[in-house]
């Protein structure tokens, strides 16, 4: 905590020196357009399926205010893994509700939001400021944010579980217009959470020579704090026939040891007559949390175990297409335009310590774990 | 790690503002159509790409600067 007070203060300062340097001028930030949109997205990997709505509609109040309201829903069917080879099989809901409000002044635009979301085990609330402010001719943009949240952990069939767990994000973002085709964006994020950071379900293997497998389970054990620090770097550029592509790359830390970095390239194709298809890749790579191990070598052998295929050594690649076709309608009374799109994503995960226990090979010698996963997003859009 | 990496972030970052204050627009506002162009927009699907944060945040161990407003998600 006292790190991330540190960073506060540094960030307070940084804002300062922004608001000190700051030369005044009579240009103008802009709000959000008005839009709605209506998504339908599916996951279907490693046992998993998740799929369900989620609808977004923007409205402008006056000239300086914008509001939304964005509803979400899980729908989830598991035989993950974890879920087969440690309890059963299960359906359950998720649900997701968030309001926000952008007012704009000037240079300046500020956006609150706040976010719920729950299911039979877990509820999360969240509260976000972020205040941005153009400058130097609006070539520059740069936004400061803070989110807090407070989440309770459950566990079906123990009506007596229950935790909780406080989170705090701290974010800092510039974006720069490089040239008349090129525009780089930097973004920094620190995120402290503290509380029942485990899921409450999962279990670590240790040896235990004396079962016909060679193992047994143990109630995994987190630290109760877990601070990390993330910078992406993102850069688009118009090509000449009028095109963009767009690349970024992320670095992260964290204070559980787990090291990880990212890689996307998206490539967006306006056809003409209203068609755009887009291509994308991105590739995933990370080390392990220091308290991790796919197999502990005794009971109880240290103070904190965790068997998360999430904080294990991994990679993973997607692969991605996507088509929009985008209409204009005056003869539909409200509606200036609409977009109707598909994307389609393929992954690939694989680890490389995290065994695959449902083929019995001898503990510890088991294949290691991978799987893939297909997501699909098909969304209507429209601006009125 | 993390106190010397925030330090130099910070650092860079108040570098380039106060290096930045003495700058005209070397893009001037007439020059910017193709920045204004929707493809180049990085909030053209703004449902569809936080759908994605999501899909990502619930099966790897990194978060954070991913360009959502961040706070829990419920994902654990």
């Amino acid at each position: 905590m006292v790190a991330i007070k540190s960073v506060l203060v540094k960030l307070t300062t940084l804002g300062s020196i922004i608001a000190l340097c700051h030369p005044v001028h009579g240009s103008a930030g802009t709000l959000p357009e008005e839009r709605a949109d209506a998504l339908y997205h599916s996951y279907d990997g490693g046992g998993v399926k998740v799929d369900g709505p989620s609808v977004l509609v923007r409205k402008n109040l006056g000239n300086s205010t914008s509001v939304y309201g964005n509803y979400y829903v899980d729908h989830v069917s598991s035989a993950s893994i974890d879920v087969v080879t440690q309890g059963s099989p299960y359906q359950e809901e998720r649900e997701e509700k968030s309001v926000g409000v952008n007012y704009l002044k000037g240079d300046v635009t500020m956006n609150l939001a706040y976010t719920h979301s729950a299911e039979s085990d877990y509820t999360a609330n969240s509260a976000n400021f972020k205040i941005s402010q153009d400058m130097f001719g609006d070539l520059s943009t740069i936004s400061l944010g803070y989110a807090r949240g407070w989440d309770t952990v459950q566990k079906n069939g123990q009506p007596d579980f229950s935790e909780s767990v406080s989170r705090n994000n701290y974010q800092l973002e510039l974006s720069q217009i490089l040239t008349k085709n090129a525009l780089l964006g930097v973004s920094f994020e620190a995120v402290t959470d503290e509380g029942y950071l485990n899921n409450p379900y999962r279990s670590a293997r240790y040896l235990d020579p004396s079962k016909p497998l060679g193992y047994s389970f143990e109630p995994e054990i987190y630290p109760r704090t877990h601070t990390s620090s993330a910078v992406t770097v993102q850069a688009r550029y118009y090509l000449p026939y009028r095109a963009a592509l767009h690349g970024e790359f992320r670095v992260y830390g964290d204070s559980w040891g787990v090291k990880a970095h990212n890689a996307q390239i998206d490539y967006t194709h306006p056809a003409g007559n209203g068609w755009t298809f887009e291509l994308r890749y991105r590739m995933y790579s990370q080390t392990a949390a220091d308290f991790y191990s796919d197999l502990f070598p005794r009971l109880s052998s240290q103070n904190f175990l965790a068997r998360d295929k999430e904080l294990s050594t991994m990679t993973n690649h997607t692969a991605g297409v996507g088509v929009s076709y985008e209409f204009t309608q005056r003869a539909w009374r409200y509606i200036d335009k609409g977009s109707l799109n598909l994307y389609y994503d393929h992954i690939e995960f694989d680890y490389a310590d995290y065994r695959d226990i449902s083929v019995a090979d001898g503990a510890g010698d088991e294949p290691l774990y991978q799987f893939s996963a297909d997501v699909i997003r098909l969304y209507l859009s429209l601006w009125y | 790690m993390n106190r010397r990496f925030h330090n130099g972030i910070l650092l860079i970052s108040a570098c380039l503002i106060v290096t930045a204050c003495g700058m005209e627009p070397w893009v001037k506002p007439y020059e910017r159509a193709h920045l204004a162009d929707p493809i180049m927009s990085g909030e053209r699907n703004p449902v569809a790409d936080a759908y994605m944060r999501h899909v990502y945040q619930a099966r790897e161990g990194a978060r954070g600067a991913e360009g959502g407003g961040g706070g829990g998600c419920g994902c654990n």
